[in-house]
């Protein structure tokens, strides 16, 4: 395949960066879309140029780390993977790709393709737990939970963090990142002591990030690699309600 | 006011635009109603009747207060989330989002300035009469304005009449998606339910605006 | 240098470990806000560990080289985590957890570590449940459990097939809980180059901020390592690209011994290579051979038709097929532990049976228990694999069986431990797969996740309080320190020296060819003159990259190929290790096979007489170790040739 790439180069965090192109020839179709970005860089750093920095680490699409905008689509053409999961037979020969990094407020660019989103963690640091110390817990089937919202948890459980929601949302709304680690704790007995600190100290810090504010547009729910739902949303919302008036 | 809607939290706003928007809709049937006495060939009188009710009882003008707060309300809130979308987002795409999304739930924010431009030319031109903003109109003998004629004044200049329908086309897609939306950011989602909403809120979406939409076409075609 | 002492406490087997924290030494409250920890890697040992040590009130330091702790690789484990909870009544216990993990390990593990490891192993449970963990339910609701390699019971328990990514998030939440809490401090993109001595106790970290590329010094009473293991000396494995040896090679060359480091696991079942531009090889979940079975043609003329893309799978008829597993291993067919499994399919593709386009992968097929249990229900327990292979492979595995091959997965060895964790550094701690310390030659499914969270929550954080006891009276020490500045010194040398190289090869090409070297001699199957061949190409290829490698970029900037190439260069040693240590064991065992010491049924010969013994290497200058024996003493277990058939 020949392929013409259109990336986002930017030498570090105050820099102002600019699209350069590339283009590259040879590559199979059974390759993954970073092994086609290794390929450039392979062939970059033979031409003494400086490789694209882009985040990438398990390349089994469970990490997160992966996080890059592909002609209009966080993590590409293909539906619920991640950039290590595409593949090279998703494009046509002859393509031109244009490859950003994800863009929001609270994910600042560090190089290239690189961004920063600690914001998440600040997030969970907020309340993303149950309180228990190491050590304390009791006999694991004392609490009971049911199949069908064990399930459910385990649905919104499955996020990686890799913030193709925000990446995707007109708006770089966080609401399905959050919600789906609120919706975890609030389908399970385990997180109903904390439910209501625990939802209001969340969105806050959500919001304090600088993360735009949900329009229902469900872009999230359609980018995101491991199909978390928007029903997560909803059910944070009604958890955010119920906290804030009872 | 708007200083402390800032102070609220995201979703508080989106749950007060919500709650506000599903009001705003109840409302809208309520007007619907009354508009469609138009189509009755009295003269205008059971029209008349009802503009007169609406004017002058005491219920409806505690609830008019309301309608008015849930108007500004909804409004000013959608301006505020809407720059602040803006503004999580300083640096844009250069392409733009490709992902596959309900028709126009993108523009909420456009439809909804165009839906409220129609509101200004509609207040202009019966709301402030009835405030006395407005002088040098018919008047009827016991010096109330003859909402009647006005309408059928209006409905009769095409353009009018064209802009008017438009509008509503608009509406109802600013509605269609609103439905849903609205309660979804209520927290009402779930698999068993989520059919029947979607489609009370595309049959609200396109009955509603029909029914402001024929009155229009019965004065232009038939009248 | 001193005998190796394991400090294994004493008494009887079972009640080691409590006799152990009965009278170990513990620090008081006052005293643990004075003493700090710095931990390196924010895996389950890793993060379980600060978040433990953070809630008793310590001062944590903790250091992860991705942009967040929850991305650490213990995320991609996907089968599940074992424990004896004995919940479907099937007769589990913890001597059965003991003792298959030891028989597992082919008798190469010390026992009084893997006894604790069975008797924390139900504790893990309950830990993460009530963290929030959402493990896989009965409809009563209670939890499910099923069954994986090398074991007669069920006891794994699951969270879909991302049982890692469940588990490490629960102790990534607590971490997180510690941070806001503020007792412990999180240094993302941070990558650890050198441990700081300090009159011979380990007393902090030279790390280098891997945004700025600054080199930093942090200081603490006691370092722990949980950095993972060293797969990817091998180029191609199934770690994240970033996993790397670098830590425990680091502190390897100052005094920490290396324990068994020829001892690697290579998993039965992964995605099969397709190509040189590959970069990784994906696991397919162990929990796979509980519903597919493994075979290749009978005949030598399908598999050559297949491999042409002649005759599709399908097509080859039931009696035409060799469910080779099933027909060497009757008693344990497709669940064989992982390197009985993968050294079966790496003999039938040597032997000309093997499938797909390069001959090298066997089938794994479903059509069966599809048939048995509907599609539903194999998409319910699989669902998210199958899909993965789907996405990968271009092929619908519900329909067409899937094609595996072995590839690497983990290492057994790995940095030496006595039973509280403590290298031979003092003050110096090694927890999850970065030590050698639990399961022997091989490791079974589903007991990787134990060690980690058995070594974070439960032994270090005891284990680790009987050295800081003793830290109390020592003040935290100033990093301007001639110590910390040295060490400083030594590694701004060292990265200079790699950016001053300006050669012509990028770093992934010496890592490719290193890997092929490993993979070729020091890979599935080794004899004495490919191991001998092996040490001689990687010093070659050593001197070579420290000659020709070529590093773009600056120092103090983003530079990913100056982290490769840190990263390599150690790999570039280490391999060589790994070389010398499966020459120096003259017997097969486990996932270690020396094609000289086989049975007739090309089965592992081991060498009880000689070889019943920990190798704990030492580092002696470039490419010269030493080697110390911890002999192997089995007092509960009667030691016996593995037998699966």
């Amino acid at each position: 395949m020949k392929l013409t790439l259109k990336i986002w180069r930017q030498k570090d965090a105050k820099s102002t960066g600019k699209f350069v192109i590339y283009s590259l020839d040879g590559i199979s179709p059974n390759c993954s879309f970073l092994e086609m970005l290794d390929i450039l860089n392979e062939d970059l750093i033979r031409k003494n140029d400086d490789p694209v920095v882009f985040d990438h680490d398990c390349r089994e699409g469970i990490c997160g780390m992966c996080s890059l905008y592909i002609n209009g689509r966080p993590h590409g053409p293909d539906d619920a993977v991640t950039v290590c999961q595409l593949h090279m037979r998703k494009f046509k020969d002859g393509d031109t790709i244009v490859i950003e990094p994800w863009r929001a407020k609270p994910f600042p660019v560090i190089k290239d393709l690189m961004v920063d989103r600690t914001a998440f963690d600040k997030i969970i640091q907020e309340g993303g737990y149950v309180s228990v110390n190491t050590g304390g817990a009791a006999e694991a089937n004392n609490i009971l939970v049911g199949k069908e919202n064990s399930e459910l948890a385990m649905d919104a459980a499955a996020c990686i963090g890799c913030g193709a929601c925000v990446a995707a949302c007109k708006n770089a709304s966080a609401m399905l990142f959050v919600s789906a680690k609120v919706s975890q704790f609030a389908l399970l007995p385990q997180g109903q002591i904390e439910a209501k600190q625990r939802v209001k100290k969340m969105v806050k810090m959500m919001d304090e990030l600088g993360f735009g504010n949900c329009t229902n547009t469900y872009a999230c729910e359609v980018e995101c690699p491991k199909q978390i739902s928007r029903s997560n949303i909803a059910r944070m919302n009604r958890e955010f309600m119920c906290a804030k008036m009872v | 006011m708007n200083s402390s809607f800032l102070r609220f939290s995201s979703i508080t706003k989106k749950i007060w635009m919500a709650f506000l928007g599903l009001f705003l809709m109840i409302f809208l049937v309520v007007h619907l109603g009354i508009n469609l006495c138009l189509l009755r060939d009295d003269g205008g009188a059971w029209f008349n009747a009802a503009a007169h009710f609406m004017g002058t009882n005491y219920i409806v003008k505690v609830f008019e207060i309301g309608l008015f707060a849930g108007f500004i309300i909804h409004i000013v809130l959608g301006i505020i989330l809407q720059v602040q979308n803006w503004m999580a987002r300083p640096v844009r795409y250069l392409v733009s989002n490709k992902t596959t999304t309900p028709f126009l739930s993108k523009y909420m924010i456009y439809t909804g300035c165009i839906v409220l431009v129609f509101l200004i030319i509609h207040f202009m031109n019966f709301y402030f009469i009835k405030l006395g903003w407005v002088s040098n109109v018919n008047i009827s003998a016991d010096g109330e304005p003859e909402f009647y004629i006005i309408a059928k004044e209006l409905f009769a200049n095409p353009m009018y009449s064209i802009l008017y329908i438009v509008l509503f086309i608009v509406l109802g897609f600013h509605l269609n998606q609103a439905f849903q939306a609205a309660w979804q950011t209520l927290g009402v989602n779930h698999p068993q339910y989520n059919v029947c909403i979607q489609r009370f809120g595309t049959f609200y979406a396109i009955v509603v605006p029909l029914g402001f939409i024929i009155i229009p076409f019965y004065f232009l075609l038939i009248h | 240098m001193a005998e190796l002492n394991s400090k294994i406490p004493k008494g009887p087997l079972t009640s080691k470990w409590t006799y152990y924290k009965d009278h170990q030494n513990l620090v008081n409250p006052s005293n643990k806000r004075k003493l700090d920890v710095v931990i390196v890697g924010t895996g389950l040992a890793g993060a379980a560990a600060a978040a433990s040590l953070g809630e008793m009130g310590f001062n944590v330091k903790i250091f992860c080289y991705q942009d967040s702790p929850r991305r650490a690789h213990s995320i991609a484990a996907q089968g599940g985590i074992n424990a004896a909870k004995n919940y479907p009544n099937d007769g589990d216990s913890v001597y059965r957890l003991f003792y298959d993990t030891i028989k597992g390990g082919d008798y190469r593990a010390r026992e009084a570590n893997v006894y604790r490891l069975a008797e924390v192993s139900n504790s893990i449970i309950d830990q993460c449940v009530a963290q929030g963990v959402p493990f896989a339910r009965e409809y009563g609701g209670s939890l499910e459990n099923r069954s994986f390699g090398g074991a007669q019971v069920s006891r794994t328990f699951f969270a879909r097939g991302q049982t890692g990514q469940q588990l490490l998030l629960g102790s990534y939440s607590a971490l997180s809980r510690q941070v806001k809490l503020g007792t412990v401090k999180l240094f993302e993109r941070h990558e650890m180059m050198d441990v700081v001595l300090v009159d011979g106790k380990a007393r902090g970290i030279i790390a280098r901020d891997m945004i700025t590329g600054k080199l930093e010094r942090h200081f603490g009473h006691a370092v722990v390592l949980a950095t993972g293991g060293y797969g990817n000396v091998f180029y191609l494995s199934t770690n994240a690209m970033g996993s790397n040896g670098s830590a425990i090679w680091q502190i390897f060359k100052k005094g920490a011994f290396f324990a068994n480091p020829c001892f690697t696991q290579i998993h039965p079942t992964c995605i099969p290579v397709h190509g040189d531009y590959q970069s990784k090889l994906t696991l397919m979940s162990e929990s796979l051979r509980n519903d597919g079975r493994i075979w290749v043609p009978k005949r030598k003329e399908d598999a050559e038709a297949h491999r042409q893309g002649k005759l599709k799978a399908n097509d080859i008829a039931e009696e035409n097929r060799d469910y080779f597993l099933e027909r060497r291993y009757p008693a344990f067919g497709n669940l064989v532990p992982r390197d009985v499994a993968s050294r079966a399919a790496k003999e039938r593709c040597d032997a000309g049976f093997g499938v797909g386009s390069t001959g090298l992968a066997v089938f794994l097929d479903f059509r069966e228990s599809i048939g048995r249990l509907g599609k539903n229900v194999i998409e319910e327990r699989y669902g998210n694999l199958f899909q993965m292979y789907e996405k990968i492979v271009d092929e619908n595995p519900y329909i067409n069986p899937m094609m595996i091959y072995p590839a690497v997965h983990y290492t057994m060895g790995g940095t030496w431990v006595d039973y509280e964790l403590q290298t031979t550094v003092t003050g110096l701690f090694a927890a999850g797969e970065a030590n050698f310390s639990d399961h022997g030659a091989n490791r079974l499914g589903a007991s990787a996740l134990m060690q980690g969270l058995a070594d974070g929550y439960f032994v270090l954080p005891y284990s680790i309080q009987n050295y800081l006891s003793g830290e109390i009276r020592i003040p935290r020490m100033s990093t301007d320190k001639a110590e910390f500045a040295e060490a400083e010194k030594a590694v701004q040398t060292r990265l200079e020296k790699l950016m001053s190289i300006k050669g012509t090869k990028s770093v992934d090409i010496f890592h490719k060819e290193l890997g092929k070297i490993m993979w070729e001699y020091v890979g599935m199957a080794r004899n004495e003159a490919g191991l001998k061949k092996a040490i001689e190409l990687i010093r070659a290829l050593r001197v070579e990259f420290w000659k020709d490698v070529k590093i773009p970029g600056s120092l103090y900037e983003v530079n990913t190929e100056l982290e490769k190439a840190s990263r390599v260069a150690d790999f570039l040693e280490l391999g060589e290790l790994m070389a010398y240590d499966a020459l120096n064991r003259n017997e097969s065992c486990g996932g270690h096979f020396r094609e000289e010491y086989q049975t007739e049924e090309g089965e592992c010969k081991r060498n009880d007489e000689d070889y019943k013994y920990v190798a704990a290497w030492e580092y002696k200058g470039d490419g010269e170790f030493a080697m110390h024996k911890e002999p192997l003493v089995y007092e509960e277990i009667e030691v016996k040739q593995r037998v699966y058939k």
